[in-house]
């Protein structure tokens, strides 16, 4: 470790902007980190956390303002921003640990926590070596595992540490860690924060995200306030408490962001079932109930099965033989999104860029696209299929100047939208939406959020999947969360709560039963 | 307005290739002045059908993102078949007529089956379209010579005298096979544009995943249309049998490439989602008129008609990329 002087300033940025295309994510940041120091970075999801640590450990290129970075002799010096990526971050020290692990599943702990940076004799690799250090690593992680196995087998939770060991094996002196405690237990949370002591005394400046209130007040030193991309407060952690911070990061009422939701009806007709839901290889138990009018939640980590079941649901992956799917107390099976679409179920995906629009083709083929059979006998009609387009143009509030652009033009709010046209084309009366509001602005989402609570006031049955825990507990009447594969529980009332949602999704707790939950017990 | 099209550029994309078509005509016509004469024009016209023909069926194929290297061994493969079929019933069907119809049907079948084999592979069998008809190539072309146990198959001269009439023959001053192509290519035009299959071609050549997850058939389409263009190799076969009345190792050779250019100059792009029924048409066309004027002038020797085509179809390209690179920057 550099022999840094604790607080003296280590990193800073003056003025920073980004934008993706028109869309500003981050706009004038003015931000100072020091040694020694453990400075919280607090803020909504989407209000530019991941961004802004992004930009700072090079993974995104800066649009606009300056880095500056101190050298070996403590002094700070320019980073010439247009060429500043991560590579360069981290021979100069500079380490971000993402949201997700980036490990190779293959290589085990040794060949990851040295991986690109590996300890040499002569023309081979010392491989006792690096052994011996990965176990001192490990050992002050308390995390007591075999380092010869590859990580793919590990818990999450483990690959987590790994992760950590490899930063500090870098010899880091600005550490960054995104949300690491989000798939950690309390106890291997604390091990962390003892390192976290550790490096610190080091002088090793530390910036942490994360959402749990509790542990900032553990460990900040600084707490840094983001909302809507911008740096709105720089305070001394000492001085606030969890309720101060709560009230700077949304800086606003709930309410105005998420509808009203009328309650569900308990008498309402059960729409979709799902019983016993087995996905060989992807899914090991899902079991749920749907009423028309119900808005329920999918929560769960990145990679806990939510996609890989929904896409189970409308034929793109085969449930095993004991699975039962009902539609409407019908049991169904699909062979194909048509033979889904054609059953009432549409599925919005998340990725929609990739799948859901058609960037290069223009707005009328992609609306129009999912439903094509209705606008055709024989022929298009494309009469009919304009008027569709301009309703929904009003319907989704799409507001655009030229309508002749291609679906790649547009901002995320209005390809959001445009997708949401295009799967309601079809009168769909079972949605289901993948991550509704991913990577768009906030008054768009609150319009989304509008949307999906007045389908569900006309009797759509609803499915969100979301990482957006705000969202997940703002908008469902019912949240089931997912954990390796599993539909661990099904949470409503008081315990649709961020930290009890946290617990099941991070696999602590758990309410498995044989039959599945009831949908109004 | 519902058309798809590549806004901002279409403009010079669709008049580009009718362009060079008038430009070439121009030129043939200062060059030698029996290239205007009515016969020469229609034997331009008569020769751009076969390769026309199997360029729309490519179009289809090229526009949801695939490609056929078979349809050269294909046409001689069917060729063969439609000789062996007519020579072997000869003594059995009384009327040629009948005999005709037969083969005629029986080609559409072979066709259609060779192209669903194609589909069958690379859709189910998840095997890159490329390899696929690569193989299929080398069969078909492997089958003919050994049909024609290495030379040629002639067909009976009785029945070539009543067939040829179907090349030779005119309706209107202008010979059949014009008509054919220009059925085609409507058939072809109004399928790509007006119908719910067409705009799901424009979808799986542009993102297979997208047309995936808007609830299209994307195997099935995929599928489909390689059996089109086996239908229109077939339908080319049809009406090349009686030009020649042979078929050997050499028929077709080079088709496929002579097809795949034409589509590339009419416009439609390679890599998919988006394609041209009438570009292809002029595409062919154009290749055609090269070759004629080639041989209607000394300046350049006509041994150096492949050289010509080869490079047309590389500036087409050239053009094409630039215009699709700004369409992507704007």
């Amino acid at each position: 470790m550099p022999d840094t002087p604790k607080h003296k300033t280590l990193f800073s940025a003056k003025s920073l902007v980004k934008s993706f295309g028109e869309v500003q994510v981050l706009s004038n940041i003015d931000l100072q980190i020091n040694c020694g120091q453990v400075l919280a970075l607090l803020g909504e999801n989407g209000a530019g956390k991941s961004t802004l640590v992004k930009l700072i450990g090079g993974y995104e290129t800066v649009s606009g303002g300056t880095l500056q970075l101190a050298n070996q002799a403590g002094k700070l010096e320019p980073l010439d921003t247009s060429t500043w990526n991560h590579a360069k971050a981290e021979a100069q020290g500079v380490i971000l640990i993402h949201q997700e692990l980036n490990l190779a599943e293959q290589l085990n702990a040794v060949e990851n926590v040295f991986l690109g940076n590996e300890i040499k004799r002569g023309l081979f690799l010392d491989k006792r070596k690096m052994l011996e250090l990965t176990q001192e690593y490990l050992s002050i992680l308390n995390c007591d595992i075999d380092p010869l196995v590859p990580v793919g087998r590990l818990p999450i939770s483990v690959r987590q540490m790994i992760e950590i060991a490899k930063a500090y094996a870098k010899n880091s002196t600005l550490l960054i860690l995104d949300e690491p405690t989000a798939v950690l237990t309390a106890k291997e949370s604390e091990a962390l924060f003892q390192l976290i002591d550790r490096l610190t005394e080091q002088g090793v400046a530390i910036v942490y995200i994360s959402h749990k209130l509790d542990e900032i007040e553990r460990i900040a030193d600084r707490v840094v306030v983001l909302r809507d991309g911008e740096l709105v407060g720089d305070y001394d952690a000492k001085t606030l408490t969890k309720d101060d911070m709560a009230r700077l990061m949304v800086g606003r009422e709930l309410t105005n962001l998420f509808p009203t939701v009328a309650p569900a009806d308990c008498a309402s007709e059960v729409v979709l079932e799902l019983k016993n839901g087995v996905v060989p290889g992807l899914i090991s138990n899902a079991s749920f109930q749907l009423r028309s009018g119900e808005i329920l939640g999918f929560a769960g980590l990145v990679g806990s099965g939510r996609t890989a079941l929904m896409e189970a649901i409308i034929g793109l992956h085969r449930f095993s033989k004991s699975s039962t799917l009902l539609v409407r107390g019908k049991p169904v099976s699909f062979n194909s999104l048509a033979a889904a679409r054609d059953a009432g179920i549409a599925y919005l995906t998340k990725d929609r860029k990739g799948s859901g629009l058609l960037l290069n083709m223009n707005l009328p083929i992609n609306f129009s696209l999912f439903s094509l059979h209705k606008f055709s006998n024989g022929l298009i009609n494309t009469k009919q299929e304009e008027v569709a387009f301009s309703d929904a143009i009003d319907t989704f509030e799409i507001r655009l100047k030229d309508l002749s652009i291609n679906a790649g033009n547009l901002s995320g709010g209005n390809q959001q939208k445009l997708l949401l046209a295009k799967v309601m084309a079809a009168e769909p009366s079972i949605i289901i939406i993948d991550e509704p509001t991913r990577g768009i602005d906030i008054g768009t989402k609150s319009q989304i959020y509008h949307f999906i609570a007045r389908l569900a006031e006309k009797g759509h049955a609803i499915i969100m999947v979301s990482s957006d825990m705000m969202e997940v507990i703002g908008l469902s009447h019912r949240v089931a969360v997912m954990c390796r594969g599993q539909l661990v529980g099904i949470l409503e009332g008081e315990q649709k709560e961020e930290h009890e949602i946290m617990r099941y999704a991070a696999g602590l707790e758990s309410q498995l039963t044989e039959e599945g939950e009831q949908a109004c017990a | 307005m519902l058309e798809i099209k590549m806004p901002r550029s279409i403009d010079l994309k669709t008049a580009g290739p009718f362009v060079a078509l008038i430009a070439l005509f121009i030129l043939g016509a200062f060059i030698n002045d029996a290239f205007l004469s009515s016969g020469n024009l229609s034997n331009i016209l008569a020769r751009s059908s076969f390769i026309g023909i199997v360029a729309i069926g490519a179009t289809f194929v090229i526009t949801a993102g695939g490609i056929d290297l078979s349809v050269g061994s294909m046409a001689a493969f069917i060729s063969g078949c439609m000789i062996l079929i007519m020579n072997s019933l000869m003594d059995h069907i009384e009327s040629i007529a009948v005999l005709i119809l037969i083969a005629i049907f029986a080609s559409a079948l072979v066709g259609a089956a060779a192209g669903f084999i194609n589909g069958l592979l690379t859709t189910k069998a998840k095997i890159e379209a490329f390899i696929v008809t690569l193989g299929t190539m080398g069969i078909y072309r492997s089958l003919i010579t050994y049909m024609a146990d290495g030379g040629t198959l002639s067909l009976n001269f009785t029945v070539s005298d009543v067939y040829s009439e179907v090349y030779y023959g005119t309706l209107l001053g202008l010979p059949y096979p014009v008509w054919v192509f220009l059925s085609v290519a409507i058939i072809g035009y109004v399928l790509l544009n007006k119908t719910v299959f067409g705009r799901h071609c424009f979808a799986i050549g542009s993102n297979e995943k997208v047309a995936l997850y808007s609830a299209i058939h994307v195997d099935r389409v995929k599928t489909m249309t390689y059996v089109l263009q086996g239908v229109c190799v077939s339908i080319a076969t049809i009406i090349y049998v009686p030009r020649l009345g042979s078929a050997s190792g050499q028929t077709g050779v080079l088709w496929e490439l002579e097809a795949i250019a034409a589509v590339i100059i009419g416009g439609t792009m390679l890599k998919g989602g988006y394609g041209r029924i009438w570009g292809t048409v002029v595409g062919a066309l154009i290749l055609t008129l090269i070759g004629n004027i080639l041989n209607l002038t000394d300046m350049i020797s006509n041994y150096l008609n492949g050289a010509v085509q080869g490079i047309i179809v590389i500036a087409a390209v050239y053009l094409q990329r630039g215009a699709w690179r700004k369409q992507v920057a704007s």
